[in-house]
């Protein structure tokens, strides 16, 4: 702990800063963005390795704010927030160095990064709905425009989709949330977890409001459906990914989509667990039916970027269908195993998919800078021969997606599944098909374009062939390989640190 | 101190009227200057009213008798809600003098009636006498009149006229309802305490609550009066159409507030049946305020003018304010008032933009053609402004609106949880044609217009009053959206004060 | 009652008249070969002066009145001192406004100005009916003349001839009326006839009500009600604009004044005095509520005033020619102030005369820029009021002012004006229908921006046609001025002239 600094608050005016002088320092912004995101991922680093042992919130910033709305300032970060700062700083940074080819005002590309960056730090230290709910929609203002700016053919669409789904969802989310503050008078969220821990939000809300529990706990759940996203309010989502530049593909399937998976275990889980555990049967069916459905729509795509989409669908839906898995009161230890493995995994699984995605789409963004822009699934084939090191690590990549074992793909998954078995079953037998399907999509994108027969546009005589990476690359790519390893083979790195806030939010919520 | 807001502004009048017309001896730029002083000095003694006001309840500023024979004063005051909306006034009337600083077409003729505007608002909201309150709430008509027939642009005359006739429309119900409590509170005073005191017949408050809420209502763009809004606004040059939804509309919202409700609260209980769920006056106006946070921003989606699309959303938003009145508690009246100044501000902005640094270049307001003349690019400083402007208009946190317009949500919810929903509705089509307006507008992909690289075609650069006048307005909506308790503290007390003295 | 007091109660009128021979003698006698101006201003400077004259003499009259045999003649303070003073007031200015264009005959135009004058200042004090009736004629038969002084305009002479016919017709419907309540009451005196009425209510003749039917025609007419009002928009549009402005404020200003002394005996019969002795005598108990006249004369006052305030406001919004759309706004005036004759009060006396004051200074204002404007273009229509702001910014900004006046908008003296009037009619606390009219008067009261913007807007707004600078008369621009600042001064103080009026009253 730190205390007296408020190291939280410096955190999320960094990027903030950094945007502003970004914006006046034309072609070295990038420089600027990736001095400011090494800054936060130092400073994220030092709040992860500095948390409470008890799992407890740390580096608490309080401060009267607006009190008749109950609005005040409060900052604090637990291990969950602060491995999805980390998250999120690396993130960033992956996205910053692949972003080199943006030569149309760079300047405001990169302020709008930093900016989507502040938005994320802000709202995964945020402990106060409107704090938080600030940085939660300051942070869709510069995704809209980095997708509008320097996305593909068909931004204009993707972008204005992807905003106007997840502002309709953040709507939701609020009027949702008024009601919350009508019935308590606070926006809290450590109080209004305490308070529901005990059952007396509930009431509260039932007293003031009459019986409406379940509608706020849908409305709230609708705003982090649409973002994570959860089947049938995805549809906003492979537009969006596949229009939008590969770097920016990068931060909103790497950090932004965690923004919807953290928003349910710090908002909707804690304040409506009971009513979760309640309509648990059709909530297990739609994340069921979007870890399959993700996986099988990836398999019927095309465009590279498509098939990560919906794979990344697939991954998050791993998460829903944990955390749905597990809202069920426990009777014995072993559920509370379950759980606590459930929980462990779910927050593995948001860093592993974000590391990865990240990562696959970086990739993609190094095969079109080679293919001019191609990036179909069969217009390539047998890279490994022009290109084998891309191949390897690319290679390397793909398998953490799939799940193999002593990759970071694999732990959080397996945790997962631990977790989900006992509680769910049936669920998590059905789950296992998207496990299946999603190897198939994986191998199949493998074998079509690193194995067999290189194309004629690769291999003929007027094409300059298909370069393979350079040492900047290999430099820059290196590190997250290494952690991609280092993760998959000490997932304790995370777990242990993880674990205790695990504890401590399950000893929190009431089913 | 407040009160020479109202003298120094109709001083400012008076001498841009005398100044020289024409000829040789007119000098538009002195005339902007003398505005700008008048409006400076304006808005630094309303921040200075404002400061020194501040934790205090209501304060008497002058108190003459003017007609002693009728009990009618000359009564100035100020609470925390008047002090609020002259602070608005005066960020307007500064932000409209910048953006006015173009204007080159009788110039000081169109500042001594912007002036004289500003005047009469100012002198709205620090009347505490009902007669007195009327007049200045008259005198802010005439002006807006002829700065939309005159300096306007489509179909101004026919905007002006009709812009008039529902305001005056509106004053009439007003000034009945105005001579029948004189009258029934035995014709020896007017003033607004004077009145709420003197236990007025239930039966008078059920039919002048109505009326009083639906003269004044007209003004603040009730639906389904509010057709002078879009075409008022559209038509009138910037600064004027700034002033109209900055602060004319908060002189409707402002009258139903301080009047209609204070002054007839019985005419808001229930009236012992109920149809259609609509069992009270209130709730008839509840309704119609959603109603028009609805409507506007479904219209507003559909628009091909846009300016259009914000003078639409002028009704959705204003809508909010009535709604905030309606909910009849603290938070909502909060919230009432807050969304006063919020889109005071806003609107402000918007409309400049739209008015002042689009129109004023391009020529054109038709989306269609802005969506060929890549705006992004070459007015990347109204773009953004835009997208500022924009997301604050939209309720996004940390500017202005969300506060206001999450109170309001709060308060009407307690009042009838399906009107915060159908608003939430509103919110998000008000968030849908902002962004529609905004990618057609500024970041349309669509191909670029043949003639629009030829010579002749540059757009003129943002000048030095445009981004003053932005900055002043995009911090003061950010300032307000991220310390609410700047103006809060102020008006909570006062809406407290309110409600425990009298209307319930 | 001798010939001295006679004299020294009518020396306002006499002053006038004398004015008005002298000003025939110098013009006549000395002026022959004179320029045209020089014998308008001459003329105008001593019919301004036998105005003040007059002014004097009511001032030092005081409350003094006239009876004959016990019965009053002449009224003093009062309603009519104020009506008085009213009148003198607005002639001076009619006159200062002259012209000198539209006539060969400067002195003569100001000598029968002032005997009609003369004639408004007997009406407005008269209390018995032979009075009203001799002062009626006086004022009504100058103004026939006044219409018809252009001698070269054809326009002039068809506006006389028609506000003769109609105006015989009235008159006769007027003075038959009389004779009815002569014969029914056996008096001539207006608080005896209408002590009559009461008196016999119950018993008496359903013809006290044809006789009332029969005067409200007459005097209808003088003020333009609807449905007498035809005559008003071709003499407002063909006389002579001074005669018009006449017309419209003067004549105006005496007709509601001997409006409010036939309403004040009908609501107060036994007002006088003697009347109340005499009353209590004949009966005991309190007063019904309806009695006498009251009844049927709110019932027609009232179909009246709405009538007026309808037609007039509409048909103004039809018209193209400012004066013509001067002549029907007067109808509508008129309906708002018969609204407060017919729920009347003493206080509902006070308001009526600052209307009828405040609205004939505005319309001398009003005629006087409309006249300058037709000398420049030949014409009264909207369209050539066009770019008048460029032309003549004062000028234009005196219309401003004065027609805002018109429109009833703050802080000018119209709107205060019509205030007050509303205020008293509902202060009488007559039950609904006060109210319902009052409403109805306002929303027209809002119809009437419209036209009155019409012509703003062609001064002040539409494409300039012709940008030539317009001359005006230092002397016509000083008076304009001064009627302005009167306008805005008064609006923005009304208590002033409130005051002012108040003062002419016995305190209460």
């Amino acid at each position: 702990m730190m205390n007296g600094m408020p190291i939280l608050t410096l955190l999320t005016v960094l990027p903030i800063v950094g945007a502003g002088i970004a914006l006046v320092s034309g072609r070295h912004a990038r420089l600027v963005a990736m001095l400011t995101t090494l800054a936060g991922l130092a400073i994220s680093l030092v709040v992860w390795t500095h948390l409470p042992a008890d799992g407890s919130m740390g580096f608490v910033e309080r401060a009267a704010w607006a009190p008749s709305l109950g609005i005040e300032y409060h900052l604090g970060a637990d291990g969950l927030s602060a491995i999805m700062l980390v998250l999120s700083s690396i993130v960033a940074l992956m996205s910053i160095d692949a972003s080199h080819r943006v030569h149309r005002q760079p300047n405001l590309y990169f302020a709008l990064v930093l900016l989507l960056e502040a938005g994320l730090f802000g709202s995964f230290t945020a402990q106060n709905f409107f704090h938080w709910f600030l940085f939660w929609e300051l942070s869709l203002i510069p995704a809209f425009f980095l997708i509008k700016l320097w996305g593909g053919a068909k931004r204009g669409p993707a972008a204005t989709q992807f905003f106007v789904y997840t502002m309709a969802g953040s709507v939701s989310l609020l009027i949702a949330f008024l009601g919350v503050f009508l019935a308590t008078g606070s926006m809290d969220f450590e109080h209004l977890t305490l308070l529901a821990s005990t059952g007396e939000l509930a009431q509260m809300v039932t007293a003031h409001l009459g019986n409406v529990m379940p509608w706020l706990a849908l409305g709230v759940l609708a705003g982090f459906a649409v973002k994570t996203p959860l089947m049938p309010f995805h549809t906003w989502l492979p537009a969006a990914y596949s229009e939008a530049p590969s770097p920016v593909t990068m931060l909103l399937t790497g950090a932004m989509s965690k923004m919807g998976v953290y928003g349910l275990l710090r908002i909707a889980v804690p304040l409506f667990g009971h009513e979760y555990s309640v309509m648990r049967t059709p909530l297990l069916v739609l994340a069921v039916i979007t870890v399959v459905m993700g996986a099988w729509a990836a398999a019927a795509q095309k465009d590279l970027k498509r098939v990560f989409a919906y794979s990344s669908v697939n991954h998050l839906g791993y998460c829903l269908l944990a955390i749905f898995a597990l809202a069920v009161p426990a009777t014995s230890t072993a559920m509370q195993n379950s759980q606590a493995a459930a929980l462990n995994g779910v927050i593995l699984q948001m860093f592993n998919h974000g590391v990865t995605a990240a990562a696959l789409f970086w990739f993609i963004a190094l095969i079109q800078e080679r293919s001019g822009g191609i990036r179909g699934i069969d217009d390539f084939g047998g890279l490994r021969k022009p290109a084998p090191v891309f191949a390897g690590l690319m290679g390397i990549a793909l398998f953490s997606s799939l799940g193999l074992p002593g990759l970071n793909g694999f732990p959080g998954e397996f945790l997962i599944f631990r977790g989900v078995f006992p509680l769910a079953w049936v669920a998590a037998t059905v789950s296992v098909l998207g496990l299946l399907i999603t190897a198939a999509v994986i191998l199949t994108v493998i074998q079509k374009v690193f194995a067999g027969p290189v194309p004629e546009r690769w291999s003929g005589e007027n094409s300059s062939g298909f370069a393979d990476l350079h040492t900047g690359e290999r430099l820059a790519l290196a590190p997250v390989i290494g952690l991609m390893l280092l993760i998959g083979i000490l997932p304790q790195l995370i777990v242990d640190g993880v674990n205790p806030t695990v504890m401590n939010l399950l000893a929190h919520w009431r089913f | 101190m407040l009160a020479w807001t109202i003298y120094l502004s109709f001083a400012g009048a008076l001498l841009e009227a005398l100044l020289p017309q024409r000829g040789p001896g007119s000098k538009p730029a002195l005339a902007r200057w003398v505005a700008l002083l008048v409006a400076l000095a304006g808005f630094a003694l309303a921040i200075a009213g404002y400061a020194a006001g501040m934790g205090q309840g209501r304060m008497v500023i002058t108190d003459a008798a003017w007609v002693p024979a009728m009990g009618i004063h000359y009564l100035l005051a100020a609470d925390g809600i008047s002090r609020v909306l002259v602070l608005l006034t005066g960020l307007a009337a500064v932000a409209g003098v910048l953006f006015s600083w173009n204007v080159g077409h009788r110039t000081n003729e169109f500042f001594a009636f912007f002036l004289a505007l500003i005047g009469g608002v100012y002198g709205v909201f620090l009347s505490f006498d009902f007669f007195l309150l009327f007049v200045f709430y008259e005198i802010a008509i005439v002006p807006k009149y002829f700065l939309i027939a005159i300096w306007g642009s489509t179909r101004r005359e026919y905007a002006a006229m009709k812009l008039a006739l529902y305001s005056f429309a509106g004053s009439a119900m007003v000034l009945v309802v105005l001579l029948a409590a004189y009258a029934a509170a035995g014709s020896h005073t007017t003033s607004l305490i004077g009145l709420s005191h003197a236990g007025l017949p239930v039966h008078l408050q059920m039919w002048a609550f109505p009326l009083t809420f639906l003269g004044f209502g007209i003004l603040a763009g009730l639906w389904p009066l509010h057709t002078w809004a879009p075409t008022g606004h559209v038509a009138a040059p910037t600064a004027a159409s700034m002033l109209l939804a900055g602060v004319v509309m908060k002189l409707g919202a402002y009258g139903c507030l301080r009047v209609a409700m204070t002054l007839f609260p019985h005419g808001m209980d229930p009236w012992g049946f109920s149809f259609l769920g609509i069992g009270s006056w209130r709730s008839v106006f509840a309704v119609l305020a959603v109603i028009g946070i609805l409507y506007g921003a479904l219209v507003a989606l559909v628009q091909t003018d846009f300016k259009f699309v914000i003078g639409y959303s002028s009704v959705s938003h204003m809508g909010f304010v009535l709604l905030g009145l309606m909910t009849l508690n603290q938070i909502g009246l909060d919230g009432a008032v807050l969304q006063m100044f919020s889109h005071g501000v806003l609107a402000g902005l918007l409309f400049a933009i739209v008015g002042r640094m689009v129109y004023d270049r391009t020529h054109t307001r038709q989306l269609a053609e802005l969506e060929q003349m890549q705006l992004s690019k070459r007015l990347p400083f109204a773009a953004w402004a835009f997208v500022i402007a924009g997301i604050a208009s939209m309720g996004l946190p940390g500017f202005s609106g969300f506060v206001a317009e999450l109170q309001v949500l709060i308060g009407s919810w307690t009042a009838n949880p399906w009107w915060t929903a159908t608003a939430g509705v509103g919110i998000v089509v008000g968030i849908a044609y902002t962004w529609r307006a905004l990618q057609k507008a500024f970041f349309s992909d669509a191909p670029p217009a043949p003639h629009l690289h030829e010579h002749g075609h540059e757009l003129a650069a943002i000048t030095w009053p445009e981004a003053t006048g932005f900055a002043l307005l995009g911090l003061a909506s950010l300032i307000v959206g991220l310390y609410p308790r700047i103006l809060l503290d102020s008006i909570e007390p006062a809406v407290k004060a309110l409600l425990a003295g009298g209307m319930r | 009652m001798n010939y001295i007091d006679l004299f020294r109660v009518t020396l306002p009128e006499t002053a006038l008249e004398a004015a008005a021979l002298l000003v025939l003698i110098v013009d006549l006698a000395f002026l022959r070969k004179a320029a045209a101006t020089a014998r308008t201003g001459v003329a105008a400077v001593l019919g301004v002066a036998g105005c003040a004259v007059s002014l004097w003499a009511v001032y030092s009259a005081g409350s003094a009145s006239l009876s004959f045999g016990g019965d009053l003649l002449l009224a003093g303070g009062g309603a009519a001192a104020v009506a008085e003073i009213g009148i003198l007031v607005l002639t001076a200015l009619t006159l200062l406004l002259i012209d000198s264009g539209f006539t060969q005959h400067p002195g003569e135009f100001v000598a029968v100005v002032l005997m009609a004058a003369s004639g408004g200042l007997i009406i407005a004090a008269a209390q018995d009916l032979l009075v009203i009736f001799a002062g009626l004629e006086l004022l009504s038969i100058g103004l026939y003349i006044l219409t018809a002084f252009a001698k070269t305009s054809a326009k002039s002479a068809e506006a006389s001839i028609k506000y003769y016919l109609f105006g015989g017709m009235s008159a006769a419907c007027l003075l038959f009326g009389f004779s009815y309540l002569y014969g029914l009451a056996g008096s001539t005196n207006l608080h005896e006839v209408a002590l009559a009425a009461v008196t016999s209510f119950g018993s008496g003749s359903p013809l006290f009500y044809v006789a009332l039917v029969l005067v409200v025609v007459g005097l209808g007419f003088k003020v333009a009600a609807v449905p007498f009002h035809l005559w008003a928009p071709d003499t407002y549009e063909g006389a002579p604009a001074p005669a018009a402005a006449f017309i419209a404020s003067v004549s105006k200003v005496a007709s509601f004044a001997l409006l409010i002394g036939i309403a004040a005996a009908i609501r107060h019969p036994f007002g006088v005095v003697h009347g109340v002795i005499r009353f209590v005598m004949a009966h005991s108990g309190p007063m019904p509520r309806w009695l006498g006249f009251e009844m049927p004369w709110t019932i027609v006052l009232a179909l009246l005033a709405a009538a007026s305030i309808k037609i007039g406001n509409l048909a103004a919004l039809a018209q193209t020619s400012v004066r013509r759309l001067l002549a029907f706004s007067a109808v509508a005036h008129a309906g708002y102030i018969l609204l407060a004759l017919a729920w009347f009060s003493q206080r509902g006396a006070e308001s009526i005369l600052y209307y009828i004051l405040t609205y004939g200074l505005t319309t001398i204002g009003a005629f006087g820029v409309v006249g300058v404007v037709e000398r420049a273009t030949g014409s009264d229509t909207m369209d050539s009021f066009l770019g008048l702001h460029k032309r003549n910014p004062v000028l234009a900004a005196v219309l401003l002012v004065l027609f805002l006046s018109l429109a009833g908008i703050p802080p000018l003296v119209g709107f205060w004006a019509k205030f007050n009037l509303f205020a008293a009619v509902l202060a009488v606390g007559a039950g609904v229908w006060p109210f319902i009219l009052v409403c109805f008067a306002a929303a027209f009261s809002a119809v009437s921006l419209y036209y009155y913007l019409q012509v703003l807007k062609r001064a002040y707004v539409m494409p300039v046609v012709d940008a030539a600078p317009i001359r005006v008369h230092p002397v016509t621009l000083i008076v304009l001025l001064a009627i302005t600042a009167a306008v805005v001064v008064c609006g923005c103080f009304p208590a002033l002239l409130q005051n002012w009026i108040a003062g002419f009253y016995p305190t209460m």
